[in-house]
This record gives C-alpha cells, sequence and structure tokens, in this order.
C-alpha cells in the first residue's frame, strides 16, 4: 500500500518539528503553515519559522469513538494547544490521566506514531504533546 | 433581474437506518413526493440541485447530479452536485434559489441525500472528518463529535454552561422528534438517560449527538410567476445566505462561538429587514446539542453564553417564546448529512402551511432554516415567509 | 586529540509492569523470580511508541544537553533489535526530526544489545579522523518478549543518545576496545517475532566470557586495574550478571551500583549499557574514571574508558535519567499486551 506517500513526506517538517510560517508584514504566524497571510494577501512577505513546541491547553475532549486505525488507542485525550507563539494546533495529549487535563495546563512536543497504512505501508509519525512537569 | 423564489412542493422519505433502500432509491422517492405535491410533471423541471456530502466514500459514487437526473427518469436536464459538508442541503437549496432569482431558471428541484449505513460505524466516523481539515485534524486521529467536545468543553469554561443545559437541548429535540412521522428516533428521554448515555467524546455523550442516517428530502422551487399560478400556498424564500470561516477548528477566533453563523444571519437579516425578535421559529443545526447553543446564540436568539439558560427555561419549546427545531432537530429526526438543509426546508414549510400534526406550532408568519457545515466553516441561512 | 562525549539524552516509556504482575499471568513465583533475576519492574512502551519515536525523545534532549547546531552532525548511527522497518533506517527519521538533514551521512546497526555502543565507536572514528564534527550513536529497543520466557521478565523499552566530538566534553573516551566472536547465544531468524536463546548457554561462554575478557582486556592494554575506576557499567540483562560480572574481575559493588538501571526499568536492549552510564554521568564529577563494556549476543563486547570532565559538572544534563525513572504509571498484563501488539489483530494501523 503505497498511496498518500507524498502527501505525507512533503508535510515532515510541519508534522516532526512544527515548522511553521509567519508574515513578516504583519507578525502573524501560522502553523499549520500558510502561504497566503489572511490579513495581509499578496501583500504579505511569508518566511519559515520553527516553533518551540512549548504551550498550554486551549480545550481538551476524550475520544471514546475513535476513526478506524484509532480503535485501539481508546480512550484518548486531544487537545487543542495554544502554542506560546500564539497559534493554535489540534493534537492528542499522552502519557496522561483524563482526570490530568485542564484548560491553561502546560504542555510541550514529543515524538510519536501517528498511524501506520496497514502492515506493510509507511508509518506515519507526527506531533502529540504531554503535560510538563 | 431579481424574482421572488418559492418553495410549492415537499417531499422527504423516512429518516433511518434504511437497509433496504439504494442512495438512488432515496432521492427519487424523496423527489418523486416532493413533484407530486408542487402538483406539477417531470417535464416542467427545468434544473436539478443534489446537496450530498460524500457517497464518493461512502459508495465510491461520484458525479451525483448525473445520477439522480437519470434516475429521476429526468436525463437531459441540467443538474448539479453540490457540496459543503453537512450543509451541503442548505447551499444546494441557495444554488437552486439564486437560480431562480437570477431568471435562468423558473423551476427548479432542490434535494439532499446521504446513504451513510452502507460502511461501519469507524468508517463513517472517518469519511464525516472530510468536513474537517484532513491534513491537520483527521490524520491527528480527530472525530466530529471530538471537535464539537473541544467547542463544549469552551463554552462550559467561558459561559460557565453546564452539561444539564446542554442535556436539556437533547430531551427538547427527542420530545419534539416523538410527534414527528418521518423522524429516525419518535421517542422521549429523560435528562438522566441523556446524561448516563455512552460516553463518544467527553463530555459529549452518545445522546447528545445527532445519528448515522440514511435519508433524502427535496422541495421544488418557483418563480413569483409560476408559483402563483401552481400553488394556493407558496412559502416565499426571502432571505438566503451564506459564511465562510476556517476549515480547522484550531484556526478560529474563538471555540466558543460560530462566526459563519453570526455573519451569514447577520447578512440575512439585513437583507429582509427582519430582527432576530421577530423570527417566529428555527430549525437550526444541532449536530450535536452543543451546536445547537452556538448556533441560538449565533442567530442572535439571546445574547452570547445565555444559549444554556434559554433553553433551561423552556424558551426554545414548540410552545416557547423561539421554538427551536420543531422536527427534533438533526438529533431526534436524524441527519443523512447532505439532506439535511433540504428537510430543514421541508419542516419549516410544512409548518408554515400549517400542516405539522401534533407539532405545530401556532400563528407562525415566518422561519428561518440555518445550515452548519463540518465545525462551523460554512453556515447557509434561509428565511422563510407565508403568504 | 581527545574524543569523547559532548552532550547525551535518554529516554524510557512512562508505563512499567511489574515482575509479580508478569509472573502472575504464568503462574510462576513472581517474588521468587524478583529476587533471581533482581528486576522489580520494566518499562513499557505506549501504542504509539517504537524505537523511532524513542530514538527521536533521546536524540532531541542530547542535542539539548550538548548545545549544537544540529545541523553540524555528520553522522546518525541508530543500534537496535527492534527497528520499526526492516527496510528504511530510523536514522533517517531521528535525522529529520532532530533537523540534521540533508548534509549528513546515517545508517541503522543491528548487533542485538551492543549495537547503540558500536554506533559509538563508529561515531569516534569518524570525528577523531576529522571527517566529521560530531556524530549522534544512539541505542534504543522495544524489545520483545515471547510469553512465558524468561526474557519476558526483563525485555523493555528505552534508549540512550551520545554525541561524540572532540571539543567542549563533559567525558573523554580515553579507549575503547572490542572482542567478537561467532558464538549463537541468542538470535531472532527473519520473520521471525520472537527472538530464541541457548538459556544457559548464554551466561558462561557468552555473557561473562566476552564482557570479562573485554574489561581485562582494556585495563590490561592501558595498563589498568579495577580500583583504578569510580565506576564500572555492564551491559544488564538482569540485574545479576552485571554484578556477577563485576565480581569475578575485581570490581565492588560500591562501583557498579549506581550503573545498575535494569532493576528498576528493566534491560532495554541496545539502550542497556547507555542508560547505565548516563546514569552516572548525571552525577559523576571531574576527574573520575568509568569503565563502560556493552554486550551484544552473537556475540561482542566494547568497552571504553571514559574520565569525566569539568565541563560535566558545570552543565549537568537537563533532563537526567532519574527524572524519566520516577515518572511510572503501572499497567496489568492485558494491557501491556494490547500496548506491546502481542494480542492478534491490535495495532496501530489503518486497515
Amino acid at each position: 500500500m503505497s498511496k498518500g506517500l507524498a502527501l505525507h513526506w512533503r508535510l515532515i517538517p510541519q508534522r516532526y518539528n512544527l515548522v511553521g510560517t509567519e508574515c513578516l508584514k504583519c507578525g502573524r504566524k501560522f502553523f499549520p503553515t500558510r502561504q497566503l497571510c489572511p490579513e495581509c494577501r499578496r501583500a504579505g512577505d511569508i518566511k519559515e519559522v520553527k516553533f518551540s513546541g512549548e504551550g498550554e491547553i486551549y480545550s481538551y475532549t476524550i475520544i471514546h469513538t475513535p476513526p478506524e486505525g484509532f480503535d485501539f488507542m481508546k480512550p484518548y485525550a486531544l487537545g487543542i494547544i495554544k502554542l506560546v507563539e500564539g497559534p493554535l494546533v489540534t493534537a492528542q495529549l499522552v502519557d496522561c490521566k483524563p482526570e490530568d487535563l485542564e484548560i491553561g495546563k502546560r504542555v510541550e512536543l514529543v515524538f510519536r506514531k501517528i498511524i501506520a497504512d496497514g502492515s506493510s505501508g509507511i508509518i506515519r509519525y507526527g506531533y502529540k504533546f504531554k503535560l510538563k512537569d | 433581474m431579481s424574482r421572488k423564489v418559492a418553495i410549492i412542493g415537499i417531499g422527504m422519505t423516512k429518516f433511518g437506518e434504511l437497509w433496504n433502500k439504494r442512495y438512488r432509491d432515496l432521492i427519487t422517492e424523496a423527489g418523486a413526493d416532493a413533484i407530486k405535491d408542487a402538483g406539477i410533471e417531470g417535464e416542467d423541471i427545468q434544473g436539478l440541485y443534489i446537496g450530498s456530502m460524500s457517497p464518493g466514500l461512502f459508495a465510491g459514487q461520484e458525479h451525483i447530479g448525473a445520477l439522480v437526473a437519470d434516475y429521476s427518469g429526468l436525463s437531459g436536464i441540467p443538474a448539479t452536485r453540490i457540496e459543503a459538508a453537512c450543509a451541503s442541503g442548505g447551499l444546494a437549496l441557495r444554488e437552486a434559489y439564486l437560480t431562480i432569482k437570477s431568471g435562468a431558471m423558473d423551476i427548479v428541484v432542490a434535494g439532499g441525500v446521504e446513504k451513510m449505513t452502507d460502511v461501519t460505524t469507524s468508517s463513517a466516523t472517518i469519511a464525516l472528518m472530510g468536513a474537517g481539515d484532513q491534513e491537520w485534524e483527521a490524520f491527528k486521529g480527530v472525530t466530529f463529535p471530538s471537535l464539537y467536545a473541544l467547542m463544549a468543553r469552551r463554552h462550559m469554561a467561558e459561559y460557565g454552561t453546564t452539561i444539564e443545559q446542554i442535556s436539556q437541548v437533547a430531551v427538547k429535540s427527542h420530545h419534539n422528534a416523538s410527534l414527528n412521522p418521518h423522524a429516525q428516533f419518535p421517542f422521549k428521554v429523560t435528562s438522566e438517560q441523556v446524561m448516563n448515555s455512552a460516553i463518544i467524546a467527553d463530555p459529549l455523550r452518545l445522546l447528545h449527538c445527532s445519528p448515522i442516517t440514511d435519508g433524502a428530502a427535496a422541495v421544488v422551487l418557483a418563480s413569483e410567476e409560476k408559483a402563483k399560478r401552481l400553488v394556493d400556498d407558496p412559502i416565499w424564500i426571502i432571505g438566503s445566505s451564506s459564511a465562510t470561516d476556517t476549515i480547522a477548528l484550531h484556526d478560529r477566533k474563538s471555540l466558543s462561538r460560530m462566526d459563519s453563523t453570526i455573519i451569514a444571519s447577520k447578512k440575512a437579516y439585513k437583507e429582509t429587514k427582519i430582527k432576530p425578535e421577530d423570527i417566529d421559529f428555527a430549525e437550526v443545526h444541532d449536530c450535536f446539542s452543543i451546536a445547537e447553543i452556538l448556533a441560538i446564540e449565533g442567530l442572535s436568539f439571546c445574547k452570547l453564553g445565555d444559549g444554556g439558560k434559554i433553553t433551561e427555561n423552556g424558551e426554545t419549546e414548540i410552545d416557547g417564546r423561539i421554538p427551536i427545531n420543531p422536527s427534533g432537530g438533526l438529533k431526534g429526526k436524524g441527519h443523512p448529512v447532505g439532506a439535511t438543509g433540504i428537510a430543514q426546508a421541508v419542516e419549516a414549510t410544512l409548518q408554515l402551511r400549517g400542516k405539522a400534526g401534533k407539532r405545530q406550532i401556532k400563528d407562525s408568519e415566518n422561519a428561518l432554516i440555518h445550515n452548519v457545515g463540518g465545525s462551523g466553516a460554512t453556515t447557509v441561512i434561509h428565511i422563510l415567509k407565508r403568504g | 586529540m581527545a574524543v569523547g562525549i559532548v552532550g547525551y539524552g535518554v529516554y524510557i516509556p512512562k508505563y512499567r509492569i511489574k515482575t509479580e504482575e508478569i509472573a502472575r499471568v504464568w503462574g510462576a513465583d513472581g517474588e521468587n523470580i524478583r529476587k533471581a533475576l533482581f528486576i522489580h519492574e520494566k518499562t513499557v512502551p505506549a501504542i504509539d511508541e517504537d524505537t523511532s519515536t524513542i530514538s527521536v525523545e533521546c536524540a532531541r534532549n542530547a542535542i539539548q544537553h550538548a548545545r549544537i547546531d544540529p545541523q553540524e552532525i555528520g553522522a546518525i548511527y541508530v543500534g537496535s533489535e527492534s527497528h520499526p522497518y526492516a527496510v528504511k533506517p530510523t536514522a533517517t527519521i531521528v535525522a529529520a526530526a532532530i533537523d540534521a538533514v540533508p548534509e549528513l551521512t546515517a545508517a541503522d546497526y543491528e548487533f542485538a544489545c551492543k549495537a547503540g555502543t558500536a554506533a559509538m565507536q563508529t561515531s569516534m572514528g569518524l570525528v577523531k579522523s576529522k571527517m566529521i564534527k560530531y556524530g549522534l550513536a544512539i541505542g534504543a529497543d522495544t524489545s520483545q518478549g515471547k510469553p512465558g520466557d524468561a526474557l519476558e521478565y526483563t525485555a523493555s523499552a528505552g534508549g540512550g543518545a551520545y554525541i561524540i566530538g572532540t571539543k567542549n566534553l563533559i567525558a573523554e573516551i580515553h579507549d575503547t576496545y572490542s572482542y567478537t566472536t561467532d558464538t549463537p547465544d541468542f538470535w531472532r531468524r527473519e520473520g521471525q517475532e520472537f527472538p530464541s536463546h541457548g538459556a544457559r548457554f548464554t551466561g558462561q561462554p557468552a555473557y561473562f566470557k566476552h564482557v570479562i575478557q573485554t574489561a581485562r582486556g582494556i585495563m590490561s592494554k592501558n595498563k589498568l586495574k579495577p580500583d583504578d575506576f569510580d565506576y564500572v557499567v555492564f551491559h544488564q540483562p538482569n540485574g545479576k550478571f552485571p554484578l556477577k560480572a563485576a565480581k569475578t574481575i575485581g570490581f565492588e559493588k560500591r562501583q557498579i551500583m549506581k550503573g545498575l538501571v535494569t532493576p528498576y526499568i528493566g534491560n532495554t536492549y541496545s539502550g542497556s549499557t547507555l542508560l547505565g552510564l548516563a546514569r552516572v554521568l548525571d552525577e559523576a564529577n571531574e576527574g573520575e574514571m568509568i569503565l563502560a563494556v556493552s554486550y551484544g549476543s552473537g556475540a561482542g563486547s566494547d568497552a571504553f574508558i571514559i574520565e569525566v570532565t569539568k565541563e560535566n559538572e558545570k552543565r549537568r544534563n537537563p533532563k537526567p535519567l532519574q527524572g524519566y525513572m520516577d515518572r511510572k504509571e503501572y499497567v496489568d498484563y492485558a494491557t501491556y499486551a494490547k500496548f506491546k501488539g502481542k494480542l492478534k489483530g491490535v495495532k496501530l494501523e489503518k486497515p
């Protein structure tokens, strides 16, 4: 099974290292990357920027009905994380119990397996977050 | 040239797990009912707009416009499939409306259809995530309920909305659905049952979530001239608007309100010169109970943050100040994704005609129907009026 | 020219399973096994962890400690016996994840539990010959224990990453010496899910012979004796073997205890010696001498004579192993089996 190879590969800097973009014109930072600043559009000046992976929980939920492939992870925590640099990002929260989660708690970036493409396809890795000690 | 447009015929299948019906059977059934209701013949129809989210993912079937025209016995006429996730139906209605308004056609059918039960729940969950951001939400194992759960949690943190208030939406939905013969779940539930139902995505439980449903609905639209000749009780579409917002929830300006709804409703109110307090009732997009709260706030039926309170007070019941979802909403009636927007038009029309039976809202002149795509990336609004 | 460790990083998963819990399932005497193997509990990787994720975490930690620009890493070698791909190096995934791409060489190593130290030796060679500025050597595993087998009590998950260079060293590697033979003590054929081993044959003719010969060999070559060292770290397949090897060679318990981590985290296979060494480095001071001796079945041993520098006192590792050891949550056998893919059909995979 080899579909979606290029799709994942071109997103590796984003998925492994939180490489986003910023508009040097208005200062807005974007993750995931945007090539067109919503504020400035064609007048914007887009540059790559790497985010630190530090952030806090903006919202969270615990998923009990996973989509296909994620079945054996249930229940798993999913959060919208506010990175210290500003953008919000959606990611799983790992190594935590549901009762440990609270809006505002600080989190940091970890590197985990997202899912594999069947037993013979590629393994897709990506960002998740864990609570800071 | 800008003309008035009316709904002159409505049709709808039962909503539910319809094992014996194919996708194409559902839409032709609904379409045939609508045409019969309008008192016209197939030959009178000049165009089709069909809202359907993902027959491709559910059944590998694309090219829906041609398929529906073919199976309706209308092969040859222009047919367009519209997709805006769960707002596909509402947007199909809008495109049909604009076609007549602009003078391009006089009689058009707007339909919506979805067949969701031919795949497993976890497959359907994947298909529905097509409404979100594939690269940055779905890829991470996000599900639709989890997106609304993330919004619910913010709404609860920012406004103090309680799970009991959110559950009350479901109680009302089921109560209204019990009066609706087309509904998937025509039975009442108690608040306790809602709050003890299986957990889906904390804090949302099974009974806070609209189901996976098969179904179709269709309406016949006509220009003012044709409408007045064909029927006694045309229901006029006096306002139509739509707005978009970011595809991914994490890119929104706020998780506790739905900006696409706020923007679209302001446009609709401005266009019709009707104020929110003058709307008699509304069919809103309650894909999850929290969505109804976000909807009624976004539509300015109450202040931001008060949606839970006014639901708790009974203000949105059929006999309340601003009845919401007399049909039972997506929760009670069912949510065959592409059909929902059209089904809302069907209910509003039925109500305005005075033909809603046990769930009739008394003395209503106008109605607002509200259809949302995804976690709020599209909102389509129509305002209907009788007379 | 001095060659040594610029920085290092460790990672072990959060979950643990107790020896008694495993024994309970197989109807064995857990208390007895715990004492016999000197192992209380072992680490268990979460279902979304594997050798790549562990390698990346410890590599990122190593870079944080070393304070180097990852673009200056000229080589990455990852040693493991549980690489996620049979063909596609873990080293490339690490390279991308630490932003070392694209100007570097990389490859994966296999030599049972000593693949990580082999990676260190290669890095030393490339650095010393000035072919590269920094080399990153990683040993990491999510080793699979056959259900009911003795090795199931010890096979755990974890990894260590070492950045080898010539400047700002927290420890100098004065010498390395290896001893390699063709010894079939423990192996896994292609396609087999679990390794096989020679039971008692894995003791004297395998582990002990190589570890002891290598320790004696490097000391003899450098005219050193056991009491010239402050610490000794052996590969630690269980808590007992290293103690016995130490005693045989003439080391004392006080020299080995700091670097003996298996009793608390299990045998992290390619990570074993590296993690034991890290525990020592976390606290060692200027001038202290460490003898590190790895062992990989098949068989071979790599020994290193390491002297701690003043830099190590100034630049302590911000993420010491003890912190990871203290961060734990116990799981039962069923959850352990689920996480480790021991249950048919249970995988983190699209169907």
